[in-house]
C-alpha cells in the first residue's frame, strides 16, 4: 500500500486511456504524456499499459507500507527517499515505512511514478484513468488517500534487486525487464515544433495557412487542453457549427479565434471549427511544455 | 455524403442522418467489416477514429426504416422543474402534453457520459437557453435548449431550461451499455 501524504498540484493516476465509449459522451483519458507512462512501466518491468501516477509539477510526499520498487519519467524532478537522492529515469526499491518526495521538475510538467506491479485499482469502463472533465475513474490523489500496490513475480523483482540494489551482485545476463537502465530526457526548448493535418474545419478561415506562419505561446492548460496565446485567426464563416465529434490533438478556435488544444480529457463533442489536428506523438510535447512556450506548427508531407 | 479527413486516423461522415449511421456503422464493425477504435455521432456527422485501413463508407448505407429495431425507452417524468410555467408561457401550451406527444431520437450523446440530445421538437417548440446558467442542476432533470431536449445524468453546471425530474439512473457504470440514452434510442416521455 502507498500512502499519500501531499499530493501536489494535481496527481492521479492515469493508464492508456478509456476506449470504446466516446458514443456515450465518454472522453478517452489516460496520460497527457504516454510515452513517459509506458516508459515507466518498462523500468520496473511492468506491461506498458499498466497505471501509473500522473504527477503535475511534483511536489509529491508518498509513503511506503510494504517493499516497493519504483521509477519516475517524464519530467525530471529531484527526489529524496527517506532524505536520501534517488534517481530519475532509473528503478530504485523503496523500503516499507520509508517516505518517497518528489520535487519541482526542472524542466516540463507531467512526471509519472510507476510502481513494479502496477496499482490494482478496479478499473472503471476498462480503465484505471482518472477522467478529470467526466469524473469518471479514482478521484484525483489527496492528502490520506491509501493505493493498492501488488508483489512483481518473482523473475522481475529478482531483476531489480539484482541489476539496481546499491549492494546486490550483478551479472544476471537474463534480462527480463525492458531493457532500459537510465533514460536521458531532453528538456523541451524553448521553442517546440508541432506537426498538424488540416482539417476537418479550415474551410471555416480567412487563411488556415496562417496558423503555420505564426508563433503561438503556451497559455493556461489543464488535462482537457492547452490554450494558444498569439494573433487570433479570422474567420471566413462567423458563428458556430453544429456540435460534432472531437480527438485529442483537435485545434479547436473558439470565438475570440486564439487555438486551443485538446487533450486526453477533451469533450467527445464540441461546437467550435477545429481547423487542424495535432500529431498524436508530438502531443506529449504540448502537455509537457510550460506556460510561455514558443508553439510552431508545421504541416506534414503527405 | 461527404467525407472528410480528420487528423492522423480519423474520418469526418458529413450525412443527414448521424443516427441511423451510427447504428449501420457499429454493425458493421460487429460483423468485423470495419476496423476503427470510436464512432461519435454528432448533429450532422458521424467521427470514426483509429480508421484502418480505406473503408467504402457507402457499403453501410443504413437501410430505410431501420429505426424499428432499434431501442426503446420510457421516461417517467414528475412534470415540476422550475423552468415549466415559462416554458408553458412560451409554447401556449403544456410542456407535459408537449413532450409525451412527441417521438424523439437520441441524435448524439455528448457534454457528459450518459447525456443524450434527444431530437424531434419541431422547429416552432425551439426554445433558448437561459441567459445566465444555473451552477446546480440537479441529476435527472428533464430539460430543453435549441432543438433539443435533454436528460442531466448527474448534477453538473446547465443552462436548459428545466421542465421536470426522473428517476432513472442515466448512467449506471457496471451496466452494459453504461447509458440508457445510445445514439439511436427511441425515447417516449411519460407521467411519473
Amino acid at each position: 500500500m502507498l500512502e499519500v501524504i501531499a499530493p501536489g498540484p494535481l496527481a492521479t493516476v492515469q493508464d492508456l486511456g478509456r476506449f470504446g465509449y466516446a458514443q456515450l459522451g465518454v472522453s478517452r483519458s489516460g496520460a497527457l504524456d504516454p510515452a513517459a507512462l509506458r516508459l515507466a512501466n518498462r523500468l520496473v518491468g511492468n506491461p506498458e499499459t499498466d497505471a501509473a501516477l500522473e504527477l503535475t509539477y511534483g511536489g509529491t510526499v508518498l509513503r511506503a507500507h510494504a517493499p516497493l520498487w519504483c521509477a519516475l519519467t517524464g519530467a525530471p524532478a529531484p527526489l529524496t527517499v527517506d532524505g536520501h537522492p534517488a534517481p530519475y529515469g532509473a528503478p530504485f526499491a523503496l523500503p516499507t515505512g520509508a517516505l518517497l518526495t518528489i520535487g519541482t521538475p526542472t524542466h516540463g510538467i507531467r512526471s509519472y511514478l510507476a510502481l513494479a506491479g502496477g496499482l490494482p485499482i478496479p478499473p472503471v469502463l476498462g480503465s484505471r484513468s482518472t477522467d478529470t472533465l467526466s469524473t469518471l475513474g479514482p478521484p484525483p490523489l489527496s492528502p490520506g488517500t491509501t493505493l493498492p500496490t501488488a508483489t512483481p513475480p518473482a523473475p522481475i523483482l529478482r531483476e531489480l534487486w539484482g541489476r539496481h540494489a546499491p549492494t546486490g551482485q550483478n551479472g544476471n545476463t537474463s534480462r527480463k525487464i525492458g531493457a532500459v537502465d537510465f533514460v536521458p530526457w531532453s528538456a523541451p526548448g524553448a521553442e517546440i515544433r508541432v506537426r498538424v493535418r488540416f482539417g476537418p474545419r479550415e474551410g471555416w478561415f480567412a487563411e488556415p495557412g496562417e496558423l503555420l506562419r505564426r508563433v503561438y505561446t503556451v497559455g493556461q492548460g489543464d488535462r482537457i487542453g492547452v490554450r494558444l496565446d498569439g494573433p487570433p485567426l479570422a474567420r471566413a464563416i462567423a458563428g458556430e457549427l453544429p456540435s460534432e465529434g472531437l480527438v485529442a490533438g483537435a485545434v479547436q478556435v473558439p470565438g475570440d479565434g486564439r487555438p486551443l488544444v485538446f487533450l486526453a480529457d477533451h469533450p467527445t463533442t464540441g461546437g467550435y471549427p477545429v481547423i487542424a489536428v495535432v500529431h498524436p506523438a508530438d502531443l506529449g510535447l504540448l502537455a509537457q511544455a510550460r506556460p510561455g512556450t514558443r508553439v510552431v506548427f508545421h504541416g506534414s508531407q503527405r | 455524403m461527404l467525407v472528410r479527413p480528420y487528423g492522423w486516423d480519423g474520418v469526418l461522415l458529413e450525412v443527414d442522418d448521424p443516427a441511423a449511421w451510427f447504428r449501420a456503422l457499429w454493425a458493421a464493425r460487429e460483423r468485423g467489416e470495419l476496423v476503427c477504435e470510436e464512432i461519435v455521432p454528432a448533429a450532422r456527422t458521424v467521427l470514426l477514429r483509429g480508421v484502418q485501413g480505406r473503408p467504402c463508407w457507402q457499403d453501410w448505407t443504413p437501410a430505410a426504416g431501420e429505426a424499428a429495431t432499434a431501442r426503446r425507452l420510457d421516461v417517467p417524468v414528475h412534470w415540476d422543474g422550475p423552468d415549466y410555467a415559462a416554458v408553458a408561457a412560451a409554447w401556449r401550451a403544456e410542456p407535459a402534453d408537449v413532450l409525451k406527444g412527441t417521438g424523439f431520437t437520441v441524435a448524439f450523446c455528448g457534454f457528459a457520459p450518459g447525456f443524450g440530445y434527444l431530437t424531434g421538437l419541431p422547429e416552432q417548440r425551439w426554445l433558448p437557453r437561459l441567459a445566465s446558467p444555473r451552477t446546480r442542476v440537479p441529476a435527472g432533470s428533464v430539460a430543453l435548449a435549441g432543438p433539443y431536449a435533454g436528460i442531466y445524468p448527474r448534477s453538473s453546471p446547465g443552462g436548459w431550461q428545466l421542465v421536470g425530474r426522473t428517476g432513472l439512473d442515466l448512467f449506471v457504470l457496471d451496466r452494459d451499455p453504461p447509458a440508457l440514452l445510445t445514439p439511436g434510442t427511441l425515447v417516449r416521455f411519460t407521467d411519473a
